[in-house]
């Protein structure tokens, strides 16, 4: 398989009521550099233009970008326009991954980088909170001893099967927990109610943000979560780092999802998070644009 | 050691009435037995049991006394307030420590503060500890107290914590026990030097005798420490402390420490960030901030970066320490340590960061993350309370009672193990306190402070002790204790304390904070308004008062139903259609206006809303203003018994002579800066407002005109100046003549739209020099709308077709302008729009 290139443009408008005097504003919208992911171009645009901007790696080492808007203003376009290159994912055979338990047991008692890095993503966090109800769901596909990547697949089905994608069902404030009452929810949702699973079980797992491309290949269903950010999640396998699993499509993405970077939860990777001063109520619009250029000549990482 | 028997003296007795004596199984801090006084206490309880039960209660209400002028408080001012507040509970009997226990205490804490800083160092670094086993990772990354955001954030000279306080606990063994570590924002200083001051003046005899250490010095270096943290700037670094706002419990103590040490007291919302800097919100526009003494928890101080939707913080806080452009005290993230899961590793920590023992024990502690230590703590829930691992437990942490651990809390320890401590039950030493009925044994809890002077720490000698109610509670928030006591260190010499070296200041000697935040500016022209308000309210009230009490008569039927009706039309009694009103009604109406707090625009809502702004801008306001306005609420209460309509003349004239003692204060002590003229600005609005209001309801509603012109006079205190003025009896043209027009009375119209003239173009105009103008030229357009009268020709001059038909509508054209001023003013210099998370 050839590295594929696309051209994702990322458009939000806010359009508020009353005035904002000064705005601070938070923005991941920058795709990170990954060993299969180049990133070609990019460029955030505001308008109205920011008085301030400076850039930052965040703790999870995703690129961020703080603005502030000064001067009134009623209305306020982020544009993000990215060039990037991705290669396909290497997809480990399942049955050669270790049992559950013992990635479990692992990240309690391997002091070594990669484990102490990767066990930090199976503690709850601001959105997804240890339950052991999840616990219960995800029981029939974690028998003992059943290969971690095997095991997560089956559960990846099973919320495909138990679970319908239904954008009024929820909103950003939805708990998981209530999601899994509720058997609906958007592709966060969904990457939310997966996260719990694993977490509840002492496994890590970390939320993925970023984009989809929509346009299905010939012969192939549509996917779903068009023309809209994507969200998905990785677990990690010792030894193989960590796997990108999508619960929204059942699969495991490669060659079709553009990374912008990850977190323990949406929370910690919102595109763009402001405080203003001012504004009253708002409206929002998003439009995602992500579209495939084709193959590319230099292969990216593998 | 201090040189008092610790024997009885010459056969007496030298103990409290009563024999306070602690259950056998505690320590008893002042009595080595019973009726024998530790040698630590012979001279202060051999002092207070020689003063005698009489001189004791009168000593006690001394300090009470104090503490209400003072304002002393750790309640919420905005809650329901009640006569019976008891707002800040001082003991007279002090917490005594002997030279040689207080050394083992401090060299424990500067211990503990060295370490807790490396340890800060290290987790919001490399973080070696963990990789290296020593702090098990789930420690710091399950902790919410963990902020990622600060991950890195460089600090400077490395330095995090500034600041740190401990609670400490005597076991029955006698050993002292840590109990909790304060590591982000530890309160209690301001309230500790609050205690001594108070003592120092009401036990003047027994401080002198037993010489406790002076607080202060340590504070010296608190200032010079925080300018070493400035970035590099060529003007004097600017700090300021950072309150959560009246709203906080702890605001008296922010208030003190800045007035203290000179810092500007400034809440999030006077504070912005600007090309990565932090700027403060003053009159006279935006000014930078170098350091910031923050007494805001760690997630509540950025609602970009951390907590969303923290009224209390300063979004981009975070981006602007990032780029070194702000020094935070402490640092953020600081209260990573705050949790009881470290207690379990300290002494393991301690050996391998400092080579060293840990010297000040910790209140035992397992941490449910070890499997061993689990099945302890659910093997022995009798003697081990259930605690969040990572939830302070200075804060609202819950503790499982002894046996009455449910089954949700094991499922919820089995389901996150790393969440959980077990920790031992304390029991407190006693201490005894003076009650009502006489002498009784207290738990004590002691809080310890350390300051770090820019070179070593310091720890205060002395503290806070708190006494609680509950023998088995560890430790207690500040609301929580029934009472606190002073601490007294004792020194071994007679030597003073060696002087702190205080490294020089960069910029000399720093200026006092002259910047007035936009908010105080705010708080304090509707001080000047509600003050004058109540003034206007407490006069009307007054002068009705008098009525009842005068002349039965028909005559002064007349009058009294003249001034009702009018007292009616301006809305200060309630609205009696039809009949005035018999004697009694108008006799309750009063009371109802005077007492009753649910009544809007009344006297005591007026007082709440003088009390709210006035603790909104503590800081400025001088101690004597400040007991003079504790004043008006004592003046303002009804006594005990039946409440006779002499009682509240008495009443009103107290509040009539508070007011015109705090309008004193405000001419005579106040400096001449913009908070006095905006304090100044609000009394001459209002009192503006008033006059237009009344002397328009007396010309629509008031005729016969002649039966309300005396009252009228002696709402305005110008029945002298009439005299004067006038050789003959009240006449409607002279009155208007005086209460409008006449420039060198201080209560006619005239005089306050000239002063609100003369004012306005002293306000600061940086911030907008556009909208001042606006402000400067509607108030020179106020005095000119000033009705002009018509000559008044002769005495009997005084009916309604010989003033203006007009001058109605003309006065009330004049409120609406005076409202309209205030609105401009208000725009122009306060309007704050609080921040909001999309």
């Amino acid at each position: 398989m050839k590295a594929q290139r696309f051209h994702v443009s990322h458009t939000t408008t806010y359009r508020y009521r009353s005035t904002v005097a000064v705005g601070h504003h938070l923005l991941r919208l920058t795709p990170r550099r990954l060993p299969r992911q180049l990133r070609l171009e990019h460029a955030i645009e505001l308008d109205p233009p920011p008085a301030d901007t400076s850039r930052h790696f965040d703790y999870f080492g995703n690129e961020v970008q703080f603005v502030t808007l000064e001067g009134a203003h009623r209305q306020l376009r982020v544009t993000a326009r990215s060039e990037v290159a991705v290669g396909p994912a290497y997809l480990p055979d399942p049955a050669e991954t270790p049992a559950w338990e013992a990635v479990a047991q692992a990240c309690i008692s391997d002091h070594s980088l990669a484990t102490l890095e990767a066990a930090e993503f199976r503690f709850g966090s601001p959105l997804v909170a240890i339950d052991p109800a999840f616990a219960r769901y995800a029981a029939p596909c974690f028998p003992p001893g059943r290969p971690l990547l095997a095991a997560v697949l089956d559960l990846t089905a099973q919320i495909h099967r138990d679970f319908q994608f239904d954008t009024q069902a929820t909103t950003i404030a939805t708990p998981p927990a209530r999601v899994l009452e509720l058997r609906r929810g958007v592709c966060q949702d969904f990457a939310h109610v997966e996260i719990a699973c694993l977490r509840a079980l002492g496994l890590p797992a970390r939320y993925v943000s970023g984009y989809l491309e929509t346009v299905p290949p010939p012969g192939q269903a549509k996917l779903l979560g068009a023309d809209a950010s994507h969200a998905w999640i990785a677990c990690f396998c010792p030894g193989l780092g960590w796997v990108d699993v999508d619960p929204t499509n059942n699969l495991l993405p490669s060659l079709q999802h553009i990374t912008l970077g990850w977190g323990r939860d949406y929370a910690d990777v919102v595109p763009i998070h402001g405080v203003l001063a001012g504004g009253g109520e708002h409206t929002l619009e998003v439009a995602v644009d992500v579209v495939c250029r084709g193959p590319v000549e230099t292969e990216p990482g593998l | 050691m201090h040189e008092v028997a610790a024997t009885p003296v010459s056969g007496v007795h030298r103990s409290f009435p009563g024999d306070p004596r602690s259950p056998a199984e505690v320590f008893d801090e002042a009595f080595a037995a019973p009726g024998v006084p530790r040698e630590t206490y012979g001279t202060v309880v051999g002092f207070l049991a020689d003063l005698g039960d009489a001189e004791l209660d009168v000593r006690a209400n001394d300090v009470r006394r104090i503490l209400r002028e003072h304002g002393v408080t750790c309640a919420r001012p905005h809650g329901p307030r009640s006569d019976e507040d008891q707002p800040w509970e001082l003991d007279l009997l002090p917490l005594v420590l002997s030279a040689a226990e207080w050394t083992a205490i401090e060299a424990g804490l500067l211990q503990r503060a060295g370490l807790f800083n490396r340890l800060l160092s290290d987790l919001y670094g490399r973080q070696r500890l963990i990789r290296d086993g020593l702090i098990p990772a789930p420690l710091v990354q399950a902790n919410p107290a963990y902020l990622r955001a600060c991950q890195a954030v460089r600090v400077p000279f490395d330095q995090r914590l500034q600041f740190y306080a401990a609670d400490l606990g005597r076991s029955p063994d006698g050993r002292w026990w840590v109990l909790a570590d304060l590591t982000q924002a530890p309160g209690g200083l301001g309230f500790a030097l609050e205690n001594r001051s108070v003592l120092s003046r009401v036990l003047p005899e027994a401080l002198a005798a037993a010489q406790p250490r002076p607080l202060t010095t340590v504070l010296r270096a608190h200032r010079t420490a925080l300018e070493r943290l400035a970035p590099p700037s060529d003007r004097p670094p600017a700090i300021a402390l950072l309150t959560p706002g009246p709203e906080d419990e702890a605001y008296f103590e922010h208030a003190y420490l800045a007035r203290l040490q000179g810092y500007t007291l400034v809440e999030g919302g006077d504070l912005t960030v600007r090309g990565r800097r932090v700027l403060l919100k003053t009159l006279e526009g935006l000014r930078g901030l170098d350091v910031l003494l923050r007494q805001v928890d760690d997630e509540l101080c950025d609602p970009l970066e951390l907590k969303p939707d923290s009224p209390t913080g300063v979004p981009g806080l975070v981006e602007a320490a990032r780029a070194g452009h702000i020094a935070l005290a402490n640092a953020l993230g600081t209260g990573l340590l705050e949790g009881p899961a470290f207690l379990a590793f300290l002494p393991g920590l301690c050996r391998h960061v400092l080579g060293e023992e840990l010297r000040l024990p910790s209140v035992a502690t397992w941490w449910c993350g070890q499997a061993r230590e689990r099945r302890h703590v659910l093997d022995h829930l009798h003697d081990v309370a259930l605690r969040p691992a990572f939830v302070p437990v200075t804060g609202t942490g819950s503790e499982s009672d002894a046996g009455a651990v449910h089954a949700g809390q094991i499922e919820s320890v089995e389901a996150t193990p790393h969440a959980w401590v077990g920790q031992e039950r304390v029991t407190l030493s006693h201490l005894p306190v003076r009650t009502p009925t006489g002498w009784a044994s207290r738990p004590v809890v002691l809080r310890v402070f350390v300051v770090f002077d820019g070179q070593e720490y310091r720890v205060m000698p002395g503290g806070l002790a708190r006494v609680v109610d509950a023998p088995r509670l560890s430790t207690v928030r500040l609301p929580l204790a029934v009472g606190t006591k002073d601490v007294w260190v004792l020194s071994d010499s007679a030597a003073w304390d060696s002087p702190v070296t205080v490294a020089p200041s960069r910029a000399g000697q720093p200026p006092a904070s002259s910047d007035l935040p936009s908010r105080t500016a705010d708080a304090l022209f509707w001080l000047g308004r509600y003050a004058e308000r109540l003034e206007q309210l407490v006069r009307l009230l007054r002068s009705l008062v008098h009525q009842l009490a005068g002349d039965p008569s028909g005559a002064g039927r007349r009058r009294l139903a003249s001034l009702a009706g009018f007292l009616r039309q301006l809305g200060v009694l309630p609205d009696a259609p039809g009949a005035v009103g018999s004697a009694d009604s108008l006799g309750r109406d009063v009371f109802q206006v005077l007492y009753q707090r649910e009544r809007p625009a009344g006297v005591r809502d007026l007082l709440d809303r003088i009390h709210r702004t006035a603790f909104a801008a503590r800081d400025r306001l001088s101690a004597d203003t400040w007991r003079l306005l504790n004043g008006l609420e004592t003046d303002a209460r009804p006594g005990a018994g039946p409440l006779p309509l002499v009682r509240a003349g008495v009443v009103l004239n107290r509040l009539v002579l508070g007011l015109a003692a705090l309008s004193g204060m405000e001419n005579e002590n106040m400096t001449r800066g913009h908070g006095w003229r905006f304090f100044s600005l609000g009394r001459r609005t209002e009192r503006a407002l008033a006059v237009a209001r009344q002397l328009e309801t007396l010309l629509r509603f008031g005729a016969p005109f002649e039966l309300l012109l005396d009252p009228l006079l002696e709402i305005a205190d110008s029945t002298l100046t009439y005299r004067q003025q006038y050789a003959f009896e009240p006449a409607l043209a002279g009155v208007l003549q005086l209460l409008l027009r006449e420039p060198g009375n201080p209560r006619s119209l005239a005089f306050q739209l000239a002063a609100i003239a003369t004012h306005s173009h002293a306000l600061p105009a940086a911030a907008n020099p556009a909208g001042l103008r606006h402000v400067q030229e509607k108030a020179v357009a106020l005095s000119g709308q000033l009705p002009s009268l018509r000559p008044a020709c002769s005495a009997e001059w005084h009916d309604a077709q010989a003033s203006d038909p007009q001058l109605p509508d003309h006065l009330a054209a004049i409120g609406r302008a005076l409202a309209e001023f205030s609105d401009l003013l208000t725009r122009l210099f306060f309007s704050h729009v609080g921040p909001r998370t999309d």
